[in-house]
């Protein structure tokens, strides 16, 4: 079996030496922070090739966040998906709950060897925070969690598993106060604590080398699903799918699919109520390019450069940006782009739930509703791997609003779901669970 | 030699020369367009040139300024919230030239590459901009608006930090023309107690590579710091001290314009 530290051998799909993909990636950031992202570059070229670091994130993905993670046969909800073969990459099942654990411990042990004792994160949905606050209790490091006021509220569940674990939950007030808000203070703080801080970005965006290097932290995901699905059924699937918020999960599982030209490559970003209405969060295919945090990629933004406020139901899509290879894999067509929006995402949350007992994270339901979609095209000979890159436990206060199966007296207090009518009737049946 | 051959670039140079043959640094004042309202800045930026600001730095409000601290942040957002456009910033420039005053643009990358970096550098050399300073866009990634630059006579003005490293030092000098921004901190905008001692060997390792005039900015607040700066360096920034005083109306920011002018000519009273 496949292990992390081939993630991180080197491919034939590389920036160039300055981050660029294609036209993508690169650094727009400030100058103080240049020396930085050269000290991680440069650090992260001697572990990829240093034994003992991979020996050691190897050990740990095993060990600790328990990969392999299985690829799951979804029998049950392949009779809604077209009869098409549906296969569920388990990032759910990895300690944490989520994908985002492969990046973490990877960039957690980058901390150690530069010697730096403090790491600081954004968190959308807050996978990536408890992540962060996981992997710095188990190396002893501080550490300190931006997230957007407005996380904190439809996320506290992982807000409190942040703090358990010994992390500094800051709720980040400026802005829309959600996951872009939550990167400003991060960034922020990094100007100011660079010597003895690194910043653990979470997705696959941001300047160089964070794009590559976040992508080959989790490339294990693609590794190991292309060898399960090999070994277990003699062929390539058909279509790899992915929900894609900054990118992350969706990269790293693409990715070693890159050269099997007969498998396509699809993302599926957050519609919200739908890219006309403006409410969404799907940069690609409702962005331009432009740059933000550090790249150059597709963003929300408006005739002025202004970046656009985003909605999705998904904490962790609700972001106006998206990693650069993503960007430059849609340029080139290799992969291509679908929306999916908040009504269609809660409706494939239900179906799995019910079809397979698997409560997803509400991000990768975007992935489920979008090979259900792909599914009904492709037809019952299709095989389709998803990956379903987290759990949803943190997710089941806001599915219960949606779905309506508990009290709402009995829940945190937040705005009702938008897609109700001026008389509080519920707009369609779509909301029975 | 006809008007039209006297580049932002010479008219910037200018600044420089006239402060340091009066054995002074220049006192360069930051402030956003469209705070309080875009007639409101115009009204300020003005009130700083005529207390003594030998060049002002006009703010182009950005969503995500990370590079700001609270003081700055506040006041862009509202300026946004108010419906500030890009066109407002030119506007504001443009009405400061012609009444002889020396700006150059402060802002984020983003909103130039979407108004179009050539269409940028086009209009704000035509509202009589000097040159556009540039926070989180480094010589890197910035071929082509150096061209642009160049073409209009703008100097395009690069920051360097305590982290630079000598070679990047060289680089960014090189880049840049006009004057050279010098982050006296590592850290966002925002007042501070004590002018940090980073400065000074900041400065002090930029001259080796470059004799281009050396602005110091972040955490100047008072006449005192002023003059400390200006012990140092060529030109004085202050921005968030400023903006700080500019919640208290024009006759505030008149009063800060004048200690930090007095500050720079060696002439604080102390604090």
């Amino acid at each position: 079996m496949t292990s992390a530290s081939h993630g991180l051998a080197g491919t034939t799909h590389e920036p160039d030496d300055t981050g660029h993909f294609g036209r993508w990636g690169g650094r727009f950031m400030p100058e103080a922070l240049i020396a930085a992202v050269d000290e991680v570059a440069a650090e992260y070229e001697k572990a990829r090739r240093d034994p003992a670091f991979l020996a050691e994130l190897d050990r740990l993905q095993r060990d600790y966040a328990g990969r392999p993670s299985p690829v799951t046969d979804a029998r049950r909800l392949s009779e809604h998906a077209g009869g098409a073969r549906i296969l569920l990459k388990r990032e759910d099942l990895n300690h944490t709950g989520s994908h985002k654990i492969n990046n973490v411990l990877g960039q957690a042990l980058l901390t150690k060897r530069m010697g730096k004792t403090r790491v600081i994160a954004e968190t959308g949905a807050g996978q990536h925070g408890v992540a962060t606050a996981t992997a710095a209790a188990l190396m002893g490091l501080e550490c300190l969690v931006y997230m957007g006021e407005v996380d904190t509220e439809r996320q506290a569940l992982n807000v409190a598993r942040m703090r358990l674990l010994g992390a500094e939950v800051v709720p980040v007030t400026t802005g829309s106060r959600t996951l872009k808000d939550a990167l400003n203070e991060a960034y922020r703080d990094w100007v100011a604590s660079v010597g003895h801080t690194h910043y653990i970005l979470g997705t696959a965006a941001g300047p160089h080398p964070f794009p590559r290097m976040v992508r080959d932290f989790h490339r294990v995901i693609g590794l190991e699903a292309r060898d399960q699905v090999l070994s277990a059924y003699g062929r390539l699937p058909d279509a790899v799918v992915a929900c894609v918020g900054g990118g992350s999960n969706a990269i790293g599982i693409f990715h070693p699919f890159l050269d099997d030209e007969g498998v396509r490559l699809v993302g599926f970003e957050a519609a919200g109520e739908g890219v006309e209405t403006g409410r969404h969060a799907a940069s690609i295919t409702g962005g331009t390019p432009g740059a933000l945090h550090g790249a150059m990629s597709y963003l929300l933004q408006d005739e002025d450069g202004q970046t656009l406020e985003t909605h999705s139901i998904s904490a962790g899509l609700d972001y106006p940006g998206v990693g650069p290879e993503h960007a430059y894999l849609a340029d080139t067509g290799r992969a291509t782009y679908e929306p999916v929006t908040d009504a269609e995402a809660m409706d494939a949350f239900r179906l799995l739930c019910r079809t397979e007992g698997i409560i997803p994270a509400i991000e990768s339901a975007h992935a489920i509703a979008g090979a259900v979609r792909l599914g009904k095209t492709l037809g019952p000979d299709a095989t389709i791997l998803v990956n379903l890159s987290g759990r949803g436990d943190k997710d089941v206060d806001t599915a219960a609003r949606w779905f309506r199966v508990v009290d709402p007296a009995s829940l945190p207090t937040e705005e009702p779901p938008p897609a109700e009518d001026a008389d509080g009737a519920v707009a369609s049946g779509e909301r029975e669970l | 030699m006809n008007a039209a051959s006297v580049t932002g670039i010479d008219r910037l140079g200018e600044v420089f020369t006239t402060a340091k043959a009066e054995d002074r640094a220049a006192l360069i004042a930051y402030l956003p367009a469209g705070y309080p309202t875009v007639k409101g800045s115009l009204g300020l930026l003005t009130q700083a040139l005529d207390a003594g600001a030998d060049l002002v730095e006009v703010g182009l409000p950005y969503s995500d300024p990370v590079l700001d601290g609270p003081v700055i942040q506040h006041a862009v957002d509202q300026a946004l919230r108010a419906g500030v456009r890009i066109r407002d910033t030119l506007h504001v420039v443009e009405q400061l030239a012609a009444r002889g005053g020396r700006a150059v643009v402060m802002t984020y990358w983003n909103p130039v590459l979407r108004y179009g970096v050539d269409a940028f550098a086009r209009d704000l050399a035509a509202a009589g901009g000097l040159g556009v300073i540039t926070p989180d866009l480094v010589p890197d990634e910035a071929s082509t608006w150096l061209a642009a630059a160049e073409r209009e006579g703008l100097a395009p003005i690069f920051l360097v930090a305590p982290s630079s490293s000598d070679e990047r030092i060289a680089a960014t000098t090189a880049a840049t023309r006009g004057f050279l921004y010098a982050a006296s901190t590592m850290g966002v905008t925002g007042a501070r107690d004590a002018v940090s001692d980073t400065a000074t060997s900041l400065v002090a390792r930029t001259r080796s590579h470059t004799d281009l005039p050396i602005g110091v900015g972040l955490g100047v607040r008072n006449g005192a710091q002023a003059g400390e700066v200006a012990g140092f360096a060529d030109g004085v920034i202050v921005g968030s001290a400023l903006v700080s005083a500019a919640e208290h109306g024009r006759a505030a920011v008149a009063r800060l314009t004048t200690e930090l002018a007095a500050g720079v000519r060696g002439q604080h009273t102390g604090r």
